[in-house]
């Protein structure tokens, strides 16, 4: 394939286990198992408990044995306590360490190591699973045209959009183009909400009058959803100037993907964002394609985060969820002291450019599978809960069907949501109405009064 | 030797203006009438020179004409008031709604440091400070696309095109996020931005720069556009433009900058959506705007002398338009000339493109 197929593969570092660990390995697992033994003891119903490679039934009842679980809980390898009967809701800190090395440019890159805490990691879990699932159920909704005109998917980049709304408040704006749905219910927006925009019902979050580009929410600072390629980046460094104005301590992350990255308004938004020190950060979400045409075809320097010149910048892996979480801290922390700076998240969509591409024109299959195997945001993160024993294998698919339960039953809702009135033409065309007349297309058919 | 007309009529336009005078245009159609005497003489015997003294010729009579009607409003400040050119009344009107609103700012090339390209910013920098009256680079559609996007959350900024042809750059920030946004969104965002600028034909600036750019915006739903003529109206669309929650295009006129006119010392703002009647009659309308208006109002001196009693409205509010008034008006009369720019009015021509491009290359020999 000429067009594309030029995206490389790397294998996604597994996190080092101890239990992999050729000397501890046979020690820990007994340890863990007196401790997981003697916790459940505790419980009063028999539990099937799996761990590494053994799955031990045990039954519980003995509530004397308490003073053996206070004693064991000096165990070195930290550890949730719920194993099986719940998910954990606690927030014992588990230290990551990214797949990948940051790359910087003018700036120092944050280090590795990323905090978490199992209760986020199962949160990332969740909301990715909910989000591939959103998307996913979007495509089947525009396949039987409930769904029309442009649907742009998010699925594959979805590690982007949580990695960033962990280190965020709703302070912090967010503005983005136009696949803009996972960000949305990133941003507190609800499934409903969505499926009612999408499919053009007055629930929706635009009142029925966005569609899939034009998602806002107002009260969690997110502007949205844009059309046009690019002309959202300005807009997001006028709001970092807003910010910066009524002195607010919040930055805003303006993003945009390759193909808006080689727009003019851009760099002009970034001389002005540096002569004035704004706190923006302008994210550049590189899935290596715009729209048909490949990086390498439409740059000739395809280091976003190095366009910036004389603004720093810092290259991520975007299909790593806790790289992109550290390094939105980083980029906060810097903005908010020293102004802009540009994150390029290398990331992949597996859909095509909208649901009208089939994606695969321009890229063989084989590069979208591989990516899908070797670095799927959502298998990494699964992999890490059942290393970390978070969860089973069966909980996880448990959560997944729970998922796909909540989404059908959005859609559902939203299908029944009824149709916006026909007034609702007119209204928000200006603020305050004029009471002037507006007429439709033939002058003696549809007429309204602006109210 | 510029004539200045205190509260007139909008013969005030017959200050410093062009160096090439229309007059000079219209007068050889007068002399196909002898019948009307004295004026008309003297207007052809000034003919030769070139601008001033015909209009002030004008101006002179138009004072001595009692077929002058004077404007409405500027009759109630008789009295008090101060006299002012129209850029600072713009100035005053910017100034007095910074100090009232302190999320007002203003960004535009050359607008803080430098004091304006047209010196309607003169002095702001000073008083409000660099983060309120702000320097940008020449990157038109960035700043107005940041403009609209701090009008999202809530600042009030005033950019400024240093000429309407410049802001065909930022079009697209004008067109799909300017005025669509509140649409799109729901209603959950509002742009109170004031987009302003000069426009026009000037002296000579060259076709890019003598653009006039209603038509392109009047396409573009959401927004809405008036186009200021003397110094009250000035101040007083620019005051209600920065207070209005629709983002407001405010079209200025380079040749009318330097109109004097006495305007009221107390707070007072125009209505957006109003047109302004300028000279009520019987006969006819003519509809008109900004500079204009002016040619008009001397065309309708000499309609009076023969008989015709015009009605002459400045419709200021180009979008959307004040239907009410222009429609009483021509339910009144039956019969409307409107000049959009270029008017015809039988063969009392007022300008005509054509005779613009005429005269200048004349200039030019």
């Amino acid at each position: 394939n000429k067009r594309g197929g030029r995206v490389k593969l790397q294998p996604m570092v597994m996190p080092q286990s101890e239990f992999d660990h050729a000397e501890k390995e046979g020690a820990l697992y007994g340890k863990v198992m007196v401790h997981e033994s003697v916790e459940f003891l505790l419980v009063q119903k028999p539990v099937s408990v799996a761990f590494g490679r053994f799955a031990v039934k045990i039954k519980g009842g003995d509530m004397a044995l308490s003073r053996l679980t206070s004693r064991s809980n000096g165990i070195s390898r930290p550890l949730s306590t719920a194993f099986g009967r719940f998910i954990s809701t606690d927030t014992t800190p588990i230290t990551i360490e990214t797949s990948l090395p940051f790359t910087a440019h003018l700036c120092d890159p944050p280090s590795r190591s990323v905090e978490s805490s199992t209760q986020e990691l199962l949160d990332f879990f969740r909301t990715m699973a909910l989000m591939r699932r959103m998307e996913i159920a979007a495509d089947s909704l525009y396949k039987a045209k409930l769904i029309r005109g442009f649907c742009h998917l998010y699925d594959g980049q979805e590690a982007v959009a949580i990695g960033m709304e962990a280190v965020i408040t709703k302070k912090d704006a967010i503005i983005t183009a136009y696949r803009d749905h996972c960000i949305f219910l990133g941003r507190g927006g609800s499934l409903y909400e969505v499926f009612a925009e999408l499919m053009g019902r007055q629930d929706g979050c635009s009142k029925g009058k966005g569609g899939s580009m034009h998602f806002y929410k107002k009260d969690s600072s997110f502007y949205g959803g844009h059309g046009i390629v690019g002309a959202q980046v300005p807009l997001g460094c006028g709001i970092a100037f807003a910010q910066k104005y009524v002195k607010e301590e919040a930055v805003t992350f303006a993003m945009y993907g390759d193909g808006a990255a080689n727009q003019g308004q851009l760099f002009e938004a970034l001389n002005i964002s540096a002569l004035w020190d704004l706190p923006s950060i302008l994210v550049c979400e590189n899935n290596h394609y715009g729209m048909g045409t490949a990086e390498w075809r439409a740059a000739k320097s395809p280091s976003y985060y190095k366009r910036g010149d004389y603004v720093p910048g810092l290259k991520v892996d975007g299909m790593d969820a806790f790289a992109v979480k550290q390094a939105c801290k980083f980029a906060k922390e810097h903005a908010l002291k020293n102004g802009p700076i540009i994150l390029e998240m290398d990331t992949y969509r597996y859909h095509g450019h909208s649901m009208s591409d089939p994606g695969s024109t321009y890229r063989t299959r084989d590069e979208i599978s591989g990516v899908r195997q070797e670095r799927d945001p959502i298998e990494r993160i699964k992999k890490l809960v059942l290393s970390h024993d978070l969860a089973t294998e069966k909980e996880l698919k448990d959560m997944e069907k729970e998922i796909r339960k909540e989404v059908d039953d959005a859609i559902a809702k939203a299908k029944d949501c009824s149709m916006p009135e026909p007034s609702e033409l007119f209204t928000n065309v200006y603020v305050k109405g004029f009471g002037t007349k507006s007429f439709g297309a033939d002058r003696k058919e549809v007429k309204a009064a602006l109210p | 030797m510029a004539a200045r007309i205190h509260g007139g009529a909008g013969a005030g336009a017959a200050t410093a203006l062009s160096t090439f005078n229309p007059k000079k245009l219209v007068a050889p159609s007068r002399t196909n009438l002898p019948a009307r005497s004295s004026k008309r003489c003297i207007v052809a015997a000034a003919g030769s020179d070139a601008s001033k003294s015909l209009r002030v010729g004008h101006s002179q009579k138009l004072i001595a004409n009692a077929a002058v009607a004077t404007k409405a409003e500027t009759s109630a400040t008789t009295g008090t008031g101060h006299e002012l050119l129209l850029f600072e009344a713009l100035q005053e009107g910017l100034e007095e709604e910074m100090d009232r609103d302190p999320h007002v700012c203003v960004m535009g090339e050359d607008v803080g440091h430098y004091g304006g390209s047209y010196k309607v910013t003169k002095g702001l920098a000073d008083k409000f400070g660099d983060l309120r009256v702000l320097d940008t680079p020449i990157c038109e559609n960035a700043f107005t696309g940041m403009g609209i996007g701090a009008a999202m959350t809530g600042l009030r900024p005033v950019i400024e095109g240093m000429n309407m042809g410049f802001l065909l750059l930022a079009f697209n920030q004008i067109s799909n996020n300017c005025g669509m946004l509140h649409y799109t969104s729901g209603g959950q965002f509002t742009i109170p931005v004031v987009i302003r600028g000069p426009g026009g034909v000037g002296r000579q600036l060259g076709a890019e720069h003598s653009q006039r750019l209603e038509s392109y915006f009047q396409s573009i739903p959401g927004i809405q556009m008036v186009a200021c003529s003397t110094p009250y109206n000035a101040k007083g669309l620019m005051k209600a433009a920065i207070r209005s929650e629709n983002p407001v295009i405010l079209f200025e006129h380079v040749l009318l900058y330097n109109l004097k006119e006495k305007i009221p010392d107390e707070e007072y703002i125009c209505n957006l959506e109003e047109a302004e009647m300028v000279r009520p009659g019987e006969h006819i309308t003519i509809l008109t705007y900004s500079r204009m208006r002016y040619h008009v109002m001397q065309a309708a001196k000499t309609l009076v002398n023969k008989g015709y009693d015009p009605e002459v409205i400045d419709i200021r509010s180009l979008k959307p338009f004040d239907l009410y008034t222009i429609g009483n008006s021509v339910k009144k009369t039956h019969r409307d000339v409107p000049t959009p720019y270029a008017g015809t009015l039988e063969e009392w021509t007022v300008v005509q493109p054509a005779q613009i491009v005429t005269a200048v290359e004349q200039l030019c020999q």
